[in-house]
């Protein structure tokens, strides 16, 4: 296992300029680049979200939707480019006028505004749901226990899964698990929620509760949330904007009526026909 | 068993010596263990030339060169004089303590990288990650291993009798020599080396079970005789879907 939670290449490490921070947008990728050895999975992309936006990601499989939310979360190395979180840089942080590569307390500081639930729900084997949710807010956020313990009562009510918070993840179905991990991520309180593909594991029935547990947080919070899913109808619920990507690039975008209605990209048609057929 | 049980006080004396030579080299290579495996798995590449050095150079001397090294060469260059029972923890620990190393290396290794993820997401700093998600779920790797290893330090302190420390294989020698029963005074320790094995291999299974029982991987219930048998981690509590 790596201990460096985000490390940095070589090139993304070397001193770039340090332009104005944009404005009006909460999340901004400036050209980004990022490589898998020989493969170029972001290709100099562009794209911004702006604070309460929800926006769904599509494409198909390598097509860098993952990797966009990866790297937002620092769990992967930039390779060019800049991303911009609330006016700050991610990877980098300003030395003068110049951009150098993040220290670790720089990446903590700019992370505490994003949360993220994995598809495969994450949750420590080694401590009850209750545990879970507090020990984030706990050791990152400095949130008394009684508080956090109060919080992730009222999230797990949220959820719908205030009998299991003594409960072991082991003794909870997936769809169950899926919804402490939901929980975990808003007791951090974030102003970004990642969602990457969080029904993909979880067995057709189990689906549902979870999607209505975000249709929820969708309807009553103003987090922004970028999510990766192949619930299309999901998508068109809750999604302000959907970006269609292929290749590492956005190929189009636009609010889900239009993409999901009226789509204008050979490429878009084919990938939801595609998505369609086997949904 | 007569010889024996007029001789009980005697290996008892032994065994506690040994028992204690056991305890202390266990946690010399302990705290060894930890530091030198995690700093194993960092990327700083001091950190793990650290503990390669160490590692190796540990592993591939033999403890009982290492112990004549402490007990009779340290003198020579050195203005210590270390006790024998202190120049025997030392060599065993350090010993032992390189496996245990590359054990703990392999078994924080072994945690899922998603684990780590999921901390990062949580923004916690790295002793926090390591201390709360980490180590508890490597620990439970670790223990069947480190249980090998108390084991085979516990044998090994054998070895302090010969540079004079009253151990039970010193008991059994002097026994040996003064009765002339060959079979009864080496046949009295191995009896009592068993017994002290199967002391370690109880308390270590203890906590193995412990520890797979914080991961929902033990059985539920389960008596002592349970622990007479080898623990099946892997054994999910509840249900899974």
């Amino acid at each position: 296992m790596q201990q460096s939670e985000s490390t940095h290449s070589t090139e993304t490490a070397g001193v770039q300029s340090a332009q104005e921070a944009p404005g009006g947008e909460i999340i901004r990728f400036d050209k980004v680049v990022k490589r898998y050895g020989s493969n170029v999975v972001l290709n100099e992309l562009d794209f911004s979200v702006a604070p309460g936006e929800r926006v769904t990601l599509i494409g198909p499989s390598g097509s860098g939707k993952t990797t966009i939310l990866r790297l937002l979360m620092t769990l992967e190395d930039i390779d060019g480019g800049v991303i911009w979180v609330n006016g700050e840089p991610l990877s980098h942080m300003r030395r003068g006028d110049k951009l150098v590569k993040a220290n670790e307390a720089h990446l903590r500081s700019v992370r505490k505004n994003i949360g993220m639930v994995f598809q495969q729900f994450n949750l420590f084997p080694n401590m009850s749901v209750r545990k879970n949710i507090t020990e984030g807010p706990v050791h990152s956020l400095g949130v008394s226990k009684d508080e956090a313990n109060q919080r992730a009562e009222e999230l797990l009510d949220l959820v719908g899964l205030n009998e299991k918070i003594d409960a072991h993840p082991t003794q909870l179905s997936g769809g169950q698990q899926q919804r402490v991990a939901i929980a975990r991520a808003l007791a951090m309180r974030p102003q970004i929620l990642l969602l990457d593909e969080v029904t993909s594991a979880l067995d057709p029935e189990l689906v549902a509760g979870v999607l209505d547990v975000l249709r929820n947080i969708a309807q009553t919070t103003d987090i922004t949330m970028l999510c990766v899913t192949h619930e299309m109808s999901f998508a068109r619920d809750v999604s302000h904007r959907v970006l269609m990507f292929d290749a590492g690039q956005v190929a189009e975008e636009g609010p889900p009526e239009q993409i999901f209605g009226d789509p204008q990209e050979e490429r878009t048609k084919s990938f939801l026909k595609a998505v369609l057929e086997h949904g | 068993m007569e010889f024996f049980l007029n001789r009980f006080p005697l290996y008892l004396d032994g065994a506690l010596i040994t028992l204690l030579m056991t305890v202390l080299g266990s946690a010399v290579a302990f705290v060894l263990a930890m530091v030198i495996g995690i700093l194993g798995t960092l990327r700083n590449p001091v950190a793990r030339a650290v503990a390669t050095v160490y590692t190796e150079a540990f592993r591939g001397v033999a403890a009982l060169i290492l112990l004549f090294w402490f007990a009779y060469a340290v003198p020579q260059i050195t203005p210590y004089q270390l006790s024998p029972m202190f120049a025997g923890v030392l060599a065993l620990g350090l010993n032992v303590g390189a496996y245990g190393a590359e054990v703990v290396r392999a078994a924080i290794n072994a945690v899922p990288r998603a684990q780590t993820e999921a901390t990062i997401a949580l923004n916690m700093s790295w002793a926090r990650r390591m201390w709360l998600v980490v180590l508890p779920q490597a620990w439970a790797q670790m223990l069947p291993t480190f249980g090998n290893l108390i084991i085979e330090l516990m044998k090994a302190s054998a070895i302090v009798s010969l540079i004079g420390v009253a151990d039970l294989t010193q008991v059994a020698e002097e026994q040996r020599s003064s009765s002339g029963e060959t079979v009864l005074a080496f046949g009295s320790a191995l009896v009592m080396y068993f017994v002290i094995a199967q002391v370690l291999i109880f308390g270590m299974r203890l906590l193995e079970r412990r520890a797979n029982r914080r991961l929902g991987r033990a059985p539920a219930g389960g008596g002592l005789l349970d622990l007479l048998r080898p623990p099946t981690p892997g054994t999910k509590v509840g249900a899974a879907k």
